[in-house]
């Protein structure tokens, strides 16, 4: 029995860091990706292309003076960014980011919990995470932030229909709530080639389900289009405008987490989470030539600097990616691959969420609630009759 | 260890559910009503009834609640000062909530049966299957019912928010 709470204490550890590290950097990634595509370069000014930047944010955002409104009411101000924060680092708990490894010589599933109502969990986290925004803009006793917290509650009232039926969809074809065991349940392949995820799967290939999904998770995440609640040009800054210092950094934290979350969800729900997309003998090999093309990129970009630190920064690179290559083809490294494969397509879907906040522009406020209500939520319960009949026809 | 956790959470529910109460701003009273549910949500769970303590939290706790601080907040309503309570109140109050509580718990213990005592995690109907097959096989005739009454209220809601038609 103690054993098993030292091995969760480890693993508990162990995600909270990587997962705290990605949220840091995955600011980074994001201020670097909008800039490129916005032709600009990004933050390149704190170490070798702005990568310790997080770090000098971090410093500044605990440095900054904690202000406190005179008017807010105090319990529910400092109450709010804690709900916000903590209900979105829970609700990783129950996301299983890989198979199983050898760990201090027991095997264990690279997940923190598999709870046999795992998607309920999340949702339940995830609604009650709404608290955290709402009672933000009321405790602010600021128009803006009221207004902000108003329009914010309202909008993931409203998307949270359409998210749920869509994820409806593949428990049906999984016939299960446990995370786990939906990621299980896509194993294999179809015809020798094609992945056994739900997104392939009939009717009308799941696309349908998952593109539901994955418009209302951006609505549920506060990203653009939908980031209405922070509208800066109407509302300042929305629901967070009275807070500053750590207390705004929670806001910014939940957000991305959620945003990590929101992704983990779709790569085990839709994308057969950490399954390989090809099959057994070459998916031994892919992840190792995908880390050396990365490898080979940065070498050619490095022999031929745009920038002067380039030929230093960018062979250092080159020389960490045929590293991870090599290691990952070590036999003892093969549990690591479905890790690998979890963490390459959340990053995709996370590229995906950060490309549509460099594209579009933001919803109007009647446009996002007739969009919810008029259009998304007729064709998610429209996709779930069609997949509940299919799923009892088979 | 289980019974430390239904102490302390027991204690959350009651205390909350007295805040709700007590509390004058109507916003304490929503957030104290929450307390009340998440903590009913933790009791579910320790019994062993995991789709019922989600099914809590989700609905009861996310769902209504929600919209209950939505409207608060959009009514921007301010705190109720206490108003001065009559005579009959001050002085029989509190003996007659005794003896209703009294009246319910003999009542309670003269009606129910005679039951083997509460096993924290003995439930073993509390998965989102068992609770499906019952559902549609034993009651579904009164799930249907109720599909149907809330169909009516649902159109019932959109009736009354339709606009005026000149």
């Amino acid at each position: 029995m103690s054993e098993f709470f030292i091995l969760s204490a480890i693993k508990a550890a162990g995600v909270a860091f990587v997962l705290l590290t990605t949220l840091a950097y995955l600011q980074w990634v994001e201020r670097k990706v909008i800039a490129h595509i916005q032709g600009r370069l990004g933050p390149h000014r704190v170490g070798p292309h702005g990568l310790l930047q997080p770090l000098a944010d971090v410093i500044k955002l605990i440095t900054k003076e904690d202000l406190m409104p005179p008017q807010a009411n105090r319990f529910v101000f400092l109450l709010a960014p804690f709900l916000a924060v903590s209900m979105a680092l829970l609700a990783f708990a129950v996301i299983p980011f890989g198979g199983q490894i050898e760990l201090f010589g027991r095997t264990t599933w690279l997940q923190l919990a598999d709870l046999n109502i795992g998607v309920l969990f999340i949702l339940a986290a995830g609604s009650m995470g709404v608290y955290g925004i709402a009672l933000a803009g009321w405790a602010s006793n600021n128009k803006y932030s009221l207004l902000g917290g108003l329009r914010s509650s309202a909008q993931m009232i409203s998307y949270e229909l359409p998210l749920v039926l869509a994820v409806v969809s593949p428990l049906l074809l999984a016939n299960t709530l446990s995370l786990r065991e939906i990621t299980l349940a896509q194993a294999g392949f179809y015809f020798g080639f094609l992945p056994r995820w739900h997104i392939f799967q009939a009717p009308l290939p799941q696309i349908l389900s998952f593109l539901i999904f994955l418009i209302a998770a951006f609505a549920e995440t506060n990203r653009v289009p939908f980031d209405l609640p922070e509208a800066e040009n109407e509302l300042v800054a929305g629901f967070h405008t009275e807070y500053s210092s750590m207390k705004f950094a929670s806001f910014f934290m939940a957000e991305y987490a959620n945003m990590i979350t929101a992704c983990s969800l779709t790569t085990v729900l839709f994308l057969g989470g950490w399954q390989a997309p090809v099959p057994a003998p070459l998916a031994g090999y892919l992840p190792s030539a995908l880390f050396f093309l990365a490898g080979a990129v940065a070498l050619s970009h490095g022999l031929r600097p745009a920038r002067r630190f380039d030929r230093i920064t960018l062979p250092v690179a080159a020389l960490f990616f045929f590293g991870v290559a090599a290691a990952l083809l070590v036999p003892g490294a093969r549990p690591f691959h479905s890790l690998f494969w979890f963490a390459a397509k959340t990053g995709l879907l996370l590229f995906v969420f950060i490309w549509v906040r460099g594209t579009l522009p933001r919803f109007r406020y009647d446009q996002l609630m007739h969009f919810a209500w008029k259009a998304l939520f007729p064709v998610a319960i429209v996709n779930l009759l069609a997949t509940g009949l299919a799923a009892a026809l088979t | 260890m289980d019974v430390v956790l239904f102490l302390v959470f027991a204690a959350i529910a009651v205390v909350c559910a007295i805040s709700v109460v007590v509390q004058t701003h109507p916003i304490f009273s929503a957030l104290s009503l929450i307390g009340v549910m998440g903590s009913l949500a933790v009791l579910y769970l320790m019994l062993g009834a995991e789709f019922i303590a989600a099914a809590q939290v989700i609905v009861y706790a996310g769902a209504i609640m929600v919209l209950f601080v939505f409207v608060i907040m959009l009514l921007n309503a301010g705190s109720e000062p206490p108003r001065g309570r009559s005579l009959v109140a001050q002085v029989l109050g509190f003996p007659l909530l005794v003896a209703l509580l009294g009246a319910l718990a003999y009542g309670v213990g003269r009606v129910l049966p005679e039951s083997p005592a509460v096993v924290f995690g003995g439930f073993r109907g509390g998965g989102p299957r068992e609770i499906g097959l019952a559902l549609f096989t034993d009651y579904l005739l009164p799930f249907e019912i109720i599909s149907v009454l809330v169909l009516i209220a649902i159109l019932g809601a959109v009736v009354l928010a339709r606009k005026e038609l000149p």
